[in-house]
């Protein structure tokens, strides 16, 4: 779960995390009452939406004066920046920059911790920097159970700043981000850039969250900012259902049992010439009420043209799939073909069952998706 | 031989009064496995309907029934502590089918059986099985069938479609292993690849990955150097678009890594086939 930059400073204030003061405004008057309140002649502002490249989409923008504040926040506010309208922006103090650092937090799944990541090459995109020069980035694996130690929080210091006085900024600074990151079950706390100011003060000049997904149910502060996009939302419903969902936009309806085996047949469809719609996992079991649900999902995206229903019958056996299957449909009324594919425990009873139905039914998942990919054209 | 559960492991089932732990011990024992003791705080003292006995901790399973491996199916709330307690009881392989546990959590968890000395696999995996020995997991028992490929996966419905095929063809496995597919799991592909390759039982082995981090790529590169069995590999995920999660919390494409093309390309670049469907797997450790 992501939330924006004036959220995530948020929490840097409340951890002591020092930041450049800002506003956030959600229209252009109540920017030029920002800009009184800040007294500094000039300010940034910035588009607030939950994806990267604000900078280069033209949603951060210097201002001076009044007039301009409100024609720059005017211009901000109501733009697209990759499908996200701005419906927010923040207004922050523009500080003297001396020079810019990169220092974030972020689960590695290599060394199985959190680690500390820091780079001198601080306001640059991150990813290109590890990607041309590797050796400019400084990762730091963090012991649970040791945490940041000051000593260990002066070593990574040391490898940014050569500027004892900073340092010792520098050091609560990592310590908190630790604590911050830790407490609110994030899978990543960053600050890019982090600023020396002219003046000799360090300072996030923005800021970035990510959560962890599964410890949402204990973090509900976190949870109440989620801001879930039309795509986000339709995946909420499923998951309230047991479903995990995605929209694609092919279509070819899939509804499977299993993440990876769902994975799957979204590629053996492109892999013979079609297009899935989704990546819709049902989970373990597949009862009737779970098949009806699933279905009223797919087929309320109007480009689907056929559905494609992928088991794999293991503690589940197939004929019993299959039974599941008949009685849920009995229900739905549509006129989109189907196909089913059976495989596992049972499948020659599960496919006999289906024999005189009016499914299109297969043992391989080859024949399976050739023909729904014959159907969809 | 397999690696890791065979016919000496002694399993207790962490949460075996749950629906989940209750069902599967029970499947478990119909399959062979040697489940001597479950845990339930509070519950001790009591039979389950298999007659299995019942203790508050892992520390009386393993004193009482010699327990050496324990699976855990405990909510995900009190999946940590559970894994901390069962590797301070001297559980030697600790397995977490339980899915939807915190990441840090499990970064403790992991580092904490790291220190005992213990191994952990999952969580959120359909755990192993060395088939005609021991099931340890939620695995449909029945459609595996002993032989010599060992099996690698980060998924659970999809090791059954690649399993059921190679069974199909008439190739059996040594051992199967669902990793788990949550960004931070226990044992990972160097480690099993590793076994496997030690294995005399084992002449082939199946690695069935899936988009989201680097794990493949470097199990490509480890196979290149330490690996000289014939591996074949399958990659879930070419359709998935970047930032979404595919189910899996792991399965994730974030800032243009962890692509299924990447990761395709390096084993290429190993000289490991790549299967484009699951059914071609068998023939291609056929053809090495």
């Amino acid at each position: 779960m992501k939330i924006h930059e004036y959220q995530a400073k948020e929490f840097f204030t409340q951890y002591g995390i020092p930041t450049a003061d800002g506003i956030v405004c959600r229209n252009a008057m109540a920017c030029a009452d920002a800009y009184k309140e800040l007294h500094s002649p000039k300010v940034v502002i910035k588009a607030q939406v939950l994806t990267g490249g604000r900078g280069k989409a033209g949603g951060v923008k210097l201002a001076s004066g009044e007039d301009q504040v409100v024609e720059v926040a005017s211009s901000i506010l109501g733009m697209d920046i990759k499908g996200y309208k701005v419906d927010r922006v923040m207004v922050a103090k523009a500080v003297n920059i001396e020079s810019e650092y990169y220092i974030s937090l972020v689960v590695d799944r290599n060394t199985k911790s959190v680690v500390l990541i820091m780079s001198k090459e601080g306001g640059m995109d991150i990813e290109e920097v590890a990607a041309k020069t590797p050796e400019k980035i400084f990762r730091i694996p963090i012991d649970p159970f040791t945490g940041i130690p000051n000593f260990l929080a002066a070593r990574a210091a040391r490898l940014l700043f050569d500027n004892e006085s900073i340092v010792k900024q520098a050091i609560p600074v990592i310590q908190k981000m630790y604590k911050l990151f830790t407490e609110k079950d994030a899978s990543l706390v960053e600050i890019n850039p982090m600023v020396v100011t002219k003046e000799g003060t360090l300072l996030a000049i923005d800021g970035k969250m990510n959560f962890d997904d599964n410890a949402l149910y204990r973090q509900p502060l976190v949870e109440s900012l989620f801001e879930p996009n039309a795509e986000e939302k339709t995946e909420q419903m499923a998951k309230s259902k047991g479903f995990s969902f995605v929209h694609l936009g092919g279509k070819i309806g899939c509804m499977v049992n299993g993440a990876g085996l769902a994975m799957s047949t979204m590629d053996t469809i492109k892999l013979y010439g079609g297009r899935p719609a989704n990546f819709l996992d049902i989970g373990g079991s597949s009862n009737p009420n779970k098949v009806i649900e699933a279905m009223k999902l797919l087929l309320a995206d109007t480009n689907v043209k056929v559905v494609l229903i992928n088991i794999f019958g293991g503690i589940t056996r197939c004929d019993d799939v299959a039974r599941g299957l008949l009685e849920a449909f009995k229900e739905i009324e549509t006129n989109i073909p189907v196909v089913i594919r059976l495989t596992g425990t049972n499948h020659k009873e599960g496919l006999d069952l289906l024999k005189d139905s009016a499914f299109h039914s297969a043992s391989t998942m080859g024949q399976a998706v050739q023909k729904a990919v014959e159907l969809s054209k | 031989m397999s690696i890791l559960v065979n016919k000496d492991t002694r399993l207790v089932v962490q949460g075996i009064t749950g629906r989940d732990g209750g069902f599967h011990a029970s499947k478990m024992s119909t399959y062979g496995t040697k489940v001597v003791a479950g845990t339930s705080p509070g519950k001790g003292g009591s039979k389950t309907d298999n007659g299995v006995p019942v203790f508050n901790s892992v520390h009386q399973a393993v004193e009482n029934e010699g327990a050496n491996t324990s699976i855990i199916f405990v909510p995900a709330p009190f999946v940590k502590d559970a894994v901390m307690e069962a590797a301070d009881a001297g559980i030697s392989l600790i397995v977490c089918i339980t899915e939807g546990v915190p990441t840090l959590d499990v970064v403790y968890a992991q580092k904490y059986v790291h220190s005992k000395g213990s191994r952990m696999i999952g969580p959120n995996c359909p755990g192993l099985i060395s088939p005609g020995k021991s099931l340890v997991g939620i695995m449909p028992g029945n459609i595996f069938y002993e032989g010599s490929v060992g099996v690698i996966s980060r998924s659970g419905t999809l090791t059954y479609e690649v399993v059921y095929n190679l069974t199909q063809k008439g190739m059996g496995q040594s051992t199967a292993v669902g990793v788990g597919g949550d960004p931070v799991v226990g044992l990972y592909y160097k480690e099993l690849l590793e076994m496997f390759q030690n294995d005399p039982d084992t002449s082939a082995i199946a690695l069935i990955g899936e988009i989201g981090g680097d794990a493949e790529e470097q199990a490509a590169a480890y196979i290149k150097e330490f690996v000289t069995k014939p591996v074949a590999a399958y990659i879930a995920g070419s359709t998935a678009p970047a930032d979404k999660r595919m189910g899996h919390a792991g399965a994730i494409i974030s800032s243009g890594s962890g692509s299924a093309a990447e990761k395709k390309a390096a084993f290429m670049a190993a000289g490991i086939p790549v299967a484009q469907e699951p059914s071609q797997i068998p023939e291609l450790l056929k053809l090495k």
